[in-house]
């Protein structure tokens, strides 16, 4: 970060809001303003837009990690030197990640085609057809600038390494060939209630009671068999954490929301004709949606800068409040309001007291960095875990890799027909909600154990990036080659891993402190929950303003352009 | 395309449709007068084409391009080149008017046509097709024109099957595919195509896959429809066999000029009251057949061939295919006892109207013993009125029980080659009944229960030579009774099934058949044994069945039930006293059986419904033979064609003409006022007796 070239000075110095950081909140934030005639100045350090949200060349992920999992810089105490009448107050960076673990087998291979890969750093994720992010990419006009493929099944895994296709519509389950007669009933008929419930059919309604009660207990109550239960609640409404076991379960899902994810999954299959399953993913990577808003917000009048960090905050040395920011070019630009990146925290001098025009706000902020990690997992391989189709999800129920697994375990392939890797390999991502570092890579090898093949003799580099290329792996690499042979033909044997990065990530949330933060990639599948924060946040900067109001929309008629392309 | 609301048009809608009406009506007039002129320019063609574009269904555009096809190709610098030309100019108009609807006829005809020309790019079609089945995937049209292009294209039955496969897991409400699938099937079973040799090896995977779809959505019918096909596939056999016959094999027939007779030792299913010195002889087939006559039955009565011997087939609809036939022996009068031998299929040419070939050559004996007319008491015959009233029977006496035991099981015919055979056929039904118990201890659902009912009815039709019971009958009895109850609107065809089940169950056993067995107590003539009267009133029976046991009956009580049809009882060809009283029959043309009958003497009709509904359908669909020439055997008598009485009531006449009654209650009938009774008393100048009065 030292060679930064000059930047000529910005111009305007004055701005209504400033967004450092290119994360998709901060984004959305950036459009939402932009579209509400706010000026506004979008910065980020970083040469690429997507923060915590971005899909990156695999030669830059290592360091993006390891950039962000230093401790803080202990703060320097506020700078008086400062001829104006603000007050310095110096960012520190969060360290996000931790327990990076870097792999490479094959490192011929990959190095010399690192830009063909565009790796998510916040994966795995996929957007539901009906989800939030879809009606968003469509009210606001950005799927314009973005094309989709459909993920074609999901499916549920167990510790043998068989994969389950997830019966998930009516079609699905007359196919499925793993459920008896009588379980493709009971689905089925389970199936039809909660559409009926949902259509608001009268003699199917289902009791406020029930609705209120675990949805666990609802599906023994309709007398669902368990492995039946297992794909609706893990597959399906994609809970966390054991529902069966009340003692490590944090997130217990009630019927009502279980059925409500239920519906979101249903309206999700067949919105568009052109994708089979409930899921799409961007094509080149979930990065593309930070940049699909900013391209949006861009439109709408909102200034970029890349490679443009932030040293300090200048806040009133009367009052306390934020006035602006500094940059590390030096110059010093102001604006009414403040959209930080997670990466940035401000740390009050010692003996300060804290300017708090914002502190007393609203609960749902008040939450802190404590709800435990994310150990995320990205593998990549040169054959398909199945061989006949190439994107797909699998789901890992708790408890079914070993014992002590009390969180899902999901993953999704992605092959090199969405831009990710190179043509022929695949991509897969894994993730899991975890205490600590050790209990997410246990849950993540875990995975890797029971579909991949590892190879013994490898360059495992724990340290943060692993410039490995000049050991004799060639040979090693052409064996692996021959080993996988063809597309396997016997279906028994595991693709040989060329690469893999582990690591975990704090689960930071948005809060609103004297700023504004943004939150960290989640741990669900899906950007519902994301949106939703992102909403609030700008509700609270501009309460006045409607986010996205109906009469921005460019082009009226959208529907069919979400759809991907083949 | 399916599950669409209707829409009421706006008026923007309104205007457009009118606007396309009056551009259709200009397009139109200007293609008449082209084709009335016979003008085949590429102008005229051209706007035929326009003109089936906003209307495929305009047949006269349609042939005219097919006459303007003709005209180009046989003009006499015609190329291949230009051929080509023109006929995927043909192809092109009917892909844009298929794009305007797909569900035209004309469209799709013309199409086929086209091909027929010769025109080699077939593949083609495939590729349109898997478009337009795309678009609809339960277009019948385009299922259709599949089966043809398929053909034409030599595409075999395997890749056609691999595809209705696709479709189905697809979506697999699809009554096109799953039918496509049967026809495909029925044709690699007719091949005997390499793997679809055994049925045995084909179905149950079929099964497999039909309960995959059932158990999924039981409410889905398309799946049903396959299913119920599948179990035609388990039960019928592919020839033809002989079910039952009369007279029985091994049982002696006595013949005597009066209804009463002395030999106990005879049993009483096959002694016969005959004036004309002739017996019947019925062969019962387990289906329809053809092909029977006197080079592929022979009967031998002592040492005479009876070569000229006529077989008529029974049937309602006057085909030669039919279930049941009969022919009728003469005896000598010189030979009292004689052995008949009826010999089926020993030549080929039964033939079943699926196409099998009757397999299983069977040898019927019986004797015949004749006992000569007594002239006085034929007489009392003729003077004696017999009414079917509960005080005129008696339970059948148990010195007879005996006899009817020994001959019950003359009344079928055990295929006992089947045996081995059938086993897979069991075995299937079996797996089939234990999966629909499962299906209907999950959900409450109609299909189901009517599944279950037919297949325990087959496995007991089945089984039942061996286990000589009906084991499932009580519970198909319920299940009807159950349906009967949940369904109203099929009420009907339940009881129609229930009561046949029902009368399977009375003849199923000697001990329940016995139960209705009753002596009809001869009030003139104090005979000690007369002939059996079967009585199966009162079960509120809608209709009859069971006929292949019921052969033998003479006297058949079935007053006191619901029919409304009597089809299949003229298969009962000793039927010489037939009470039908109270019942719901409701026009005289539910009465054609009984043309056929010709032994039968006494028929009670009364307290129907004849004549209470003023329309009588039947009367619009087969029209009177009196107004027309036909049937020349009418106008034998042709003083009746210009009686106005009967052309009025030509019904009664085409239906009564041929009776041979001696008595005849018609009473509590809206038809039947005197007017009508003295037609009717003109239409049979034999009968003695019309409502208990006699006649001069």
């Amino acid at each position: 970060m030292d060679d930064i070239p000059p930047y000529p000075p910005i111009d305007p110095t004055t701005f209504d809001l400033i967004v450092i950081g290119t994360g998709l909140p901060e984004s959305i934030i950036a459009a939402a303003a932009s579209t509400a005639s706010k000026s506004v100045l979008h910065l980020d350090p970083n040469p690429f837009y997507g923060s915590h949200f971005s899909s990156l060349p695999l030669a830059d992920f290592p360091s993006f990690l390891s950039s962000h999992s230093t401790s803080p810089s202990p703060p320097r105490s506020p700078s008086s030197d400062d001829p104006n009448e603000f007050s310095l107050l110096e960012f520190a960076t969060r360290p996000l990640y931790s327990s990076i673990d870097i792999s490479t087998f094959s490192p011929n291979l990959l190095d010399q085609h690192s830009r063909k890969f565009n790796l998510d750093v916040a994966g795995p994720r996929v957007l539901f057809c009906a989800d939030k992010s879809i009606e968003l990419l469509l009210r606001t006009g950005t799927n314009q600038y973005m094309e989709f493929k459909s993920v074609d099944a999901t499916f549920v895994g167990d510790n043998k390494g068989n994969l389950w296709s997830v019966p998930d519509s009516r079609a699905a389950t007359f196919k499925d060939k793993s459920l008896g007669l009588v379980e493709k009933n009971k689905l089925m008929r389970f199936f039809k209630l909660v559409q009926g419930h949902l259509a608001g059919e009268q003699d199917v309604k289902i009791s406020e009671e029930d609705l209120q009660s675990p949805f666990v207990d609802f599906l023994n109550k309709m007398g669902l068999p368990p492995k039946i239960k297992s794909f609706i609640l893990y597959a399906i409404a994609m809970a966390d954490y054991d529902q069966e076991d009340t003692g490590v379960c944090r997130d217990l899902l009630k019927t009502k929301d279980g059925i409500d994810q239920l519906a979101l999954y249903n309206a999700s299959i067949g919105r568009f004709q052109n994708a089979s399953g409930a899921f799409l993913y961007p094509i080149y990577g979930q990065g593309e949606l930070s940049q699909a808003f900013c391209r949006r917000a861009a439109v709408k009048g909102c200034l970029y800068v890349l490679r443009m960090p932030v040293t300090a905050l200048l806040v009133d040395k009367d009052t306390g409040c934020y006035k602006g920011v500094r940059l590390a070019s030096g110059q010093d630009i102001f604006s009414q309001k403040l959209i930080l990146d997670p990466t940035f925290k401000v740390t009050l001098p010692l003996g300060s007291s804290p300017p708090l025009p914002l502190k007393e706000k609203l609960p749902f902020f008040s939450l802190k960095d404590d709800k435990g990690k994310i150990a995320r997992g990205i593998c990549i391989t040169k054959t398909s875990l199945k061989p006949d189709i190439s994107n797909f999800l699998v789901v890992y129920p708790s408890r079914s890799l070993f014992p002590e697994q009390v969180t899902s375990i999901r993953f999704l392939q992605i092959a090199s027909n969405l831009a990710v890797c190179l043509p022929g390999m695949f991509v897969l991502y894994i993730s899991a909600l975890c205490n600590d570092d050790d209990q997410g890579k246990k849950l993540i090898h875990a995975v890797m154990n029971t579909l991949l093949t590892v190879p013994l003799d490898s360059e495992s580099n724990a340290a943060v990036q692993s410039e490995t290329a000049e050991i004799g792996s060639a040979v090693q690499d052409e064996t692996s080659e021959s080993s996988s042979g063809g597309p396997s033909d016997s279906g028994e044997e595991k693709p040989t891993l060329l690469w893999s990065a582990l690591y975990s990530q704090e689960l930071t949330l948005g809060q609103v402190d004297f700023i504004c933060s943004t939150p960290m990639p989640d741990g669900k599948l899906n950007y519902n929950d994301l949106i939703d924060t992102t909403f609030k946040i700008f509700q609270e900067i501009y309460p006045e303003e409607e986010f996205f109001p109906e009469t921005s929309l460019e082009n009226p008629e959208v529907d069919g352009d979400a759809s991907p392309e083949t | 395309m399916h599950g669409r609301p209707r829409k009421a048009p706006k008026p923007e809608d309104e205007a457009a449709s009118s606007a396309k009406a009056q551009k259709l009506r200009a397009l139109q007039t200007q293609f008449f007068s082209f084709h009335h002129n016979k003008i085949y320019t590429k102008e005229a063609v051209e706007l035929s084409a326009k003109l089936l574009e906003i209307n495929p269904e305009s047949y006269t555009a349609w042939n005219y391009r097919k006459l303007a096809v003709e005209h180009y190709l046989n003009l006499p610098d015609c190329n291949p080149d230009s051929i080509k030309s023109v006929l995927d100019d043909e192809l092109r108009v009917v892909e844009n008017a298929l794009r305007q609807n797909f569900k035209s006829y004309g469209a799709w005809h013309h199409r086929k046509w086209v091909l027929s020309k010769g025109h080699s790019l077939i593949d083609n079609e495939l590729r349109l097709l898997d478009k337009f089945q795309k678009a609809d995937s339960r277009n019948f049209h385009a299922w259709n024109y599949r089966r043809f292009v398929a053909e034409s294209m030599k595409r075999s039955e395997q890749d056609e099957l691999k595809y209705t496969e696709d479709m189905i897991y697809a979506n697999f409400s699809n009554y096109s595919a799953w039918h496509n699938r049967s026809v495909l099937l029925s044709a690699l079973f007719d091949k005997k195509a390499e793997g679809f040799l055994l049925k045995e090896k084909v179905l149950p995977e079929e099964y497999e896959f039909i309960h995959q779809a059932i158990f999924t959505d039981p409410d889905d019918q398309s799946g049903w429809f396959y299913h119920l096909w599948l179990l035609d596939q388990t039960v019928t056999t592919d020839s033809p066999l002989l079910a039952s016959s009369w007279p029985g094999h091994g049982s002696d027939v006595l013949l005597v000029g009066d209804r009463c007779y002395n030999g106990s030792a005879f049993s009483p299913f096959s002694a016969l009251h005959s004036d004309s010195g002739s017996f019947p002889i019925v062969l019962y087939f387990n289906q329809p057949v053809r092909g029977v006559n006197s080079s592929t039955v022979t009967v031998e009565c002592g040492f005479n061939k009876n070569e000229d011997l006529l077989w008529k087939p029974l049937s309602a609809s006057n085909s030669q295919t039919a279930r049941v036939w009969v022919a009728h022996l003469k005896v000598s009068s010189s030979d009292l006892h004689s052995t008949v031998e009826v010999s089926v299929g020993h030549t080929k040419g039964i033939i079943s109207t699926r196409g099998f070939e009757y397999s299983h050559p069977s040898m019927l004996s019986f004797k015949v013993h004749v006992q000569p007319m007594e002239r006085d008491s034929s007489q009392v015959s003729v003077a004696e009125s017999i009414s079917l009233r509960e005080e005129n029977f008696k339970v059948y006496g148990k010195q007879s029980e005996e006899s009817i035991i020994d001959s019950f099981d003359q009344l079928i015919i055990k295929n006992g080659h089947e045996t081995t055979a059938s086993n897979w056929r069991f075995e299937a039904l079996a797996k089939e009944i234990e999966c629909f118990r499962e299906l209907l201890s999950l959900v409450d659902c109609k299909i189901g229960k009517l599944t279950l009912a037919r297949l325990l009815k087959a496995y007991d039709a089945m089984s039942y030579p061996f286990a000589n019971k009906l084991v499932h009958s009580e519970e198909v009895l319920e299940l009807y009774s159950d349906l009967m109850k949940l369904d109203r609107t099929h009420y009907q065809f339940y009881k129609d099934e229930r009561s046949i089940v029902l009368l399977q169950k009375v003849t199923s056993s000697k001990g329940s058949l016995l139960q209705h067995c009753f002596q009809y107590k001869d009030s003139v003539s104090s005979a000690i044994c007369g002939p059996i009267c079967l009585r199966l009133n009162n079960l509120s029976l809608s209709r009859m069945g069971a006929f292949e046991k019921l052969l033998w009956v003479q006297m058949l009580d079935l007053s006191h039930n619901e029919l409304q049809s009597i089809e299949g009882l003229e298969a009962m060809q000793l039927l010489s006293c037939l009470s039908l009283r109270n019942n719901k029959l409701r026009s005289l043309t539910a009465l054609e059986p009984l043309r056929k009958l010709k032994l039968l003497r006494i028929l009670d009709i009364s307290y129907n419904q004849i004549g209470d509904h003023s329309i009588d359908t039947t009367r619009y669909v087969c029209s009177s033979p009196l107004s027309h020439s036909v049937g020349s055997e009418l106008n034998r008598d042709e003083t009746v064609t210009s009686d106005v009485a009967l052309i009025n009531n030509w019904e009664a006449f085409y239906i009564f003409k041929d009776f041979n009654l001696n008595q005849l209650d018609i009473v509590g009938n809206t038809i039947a006022d005197e007017k009508f009774k003295s037609v009717l008393v003109k239409i049979m100048p034999k009968l003695k007796q019309l409502d208990g009065k006699l006649l001069d």
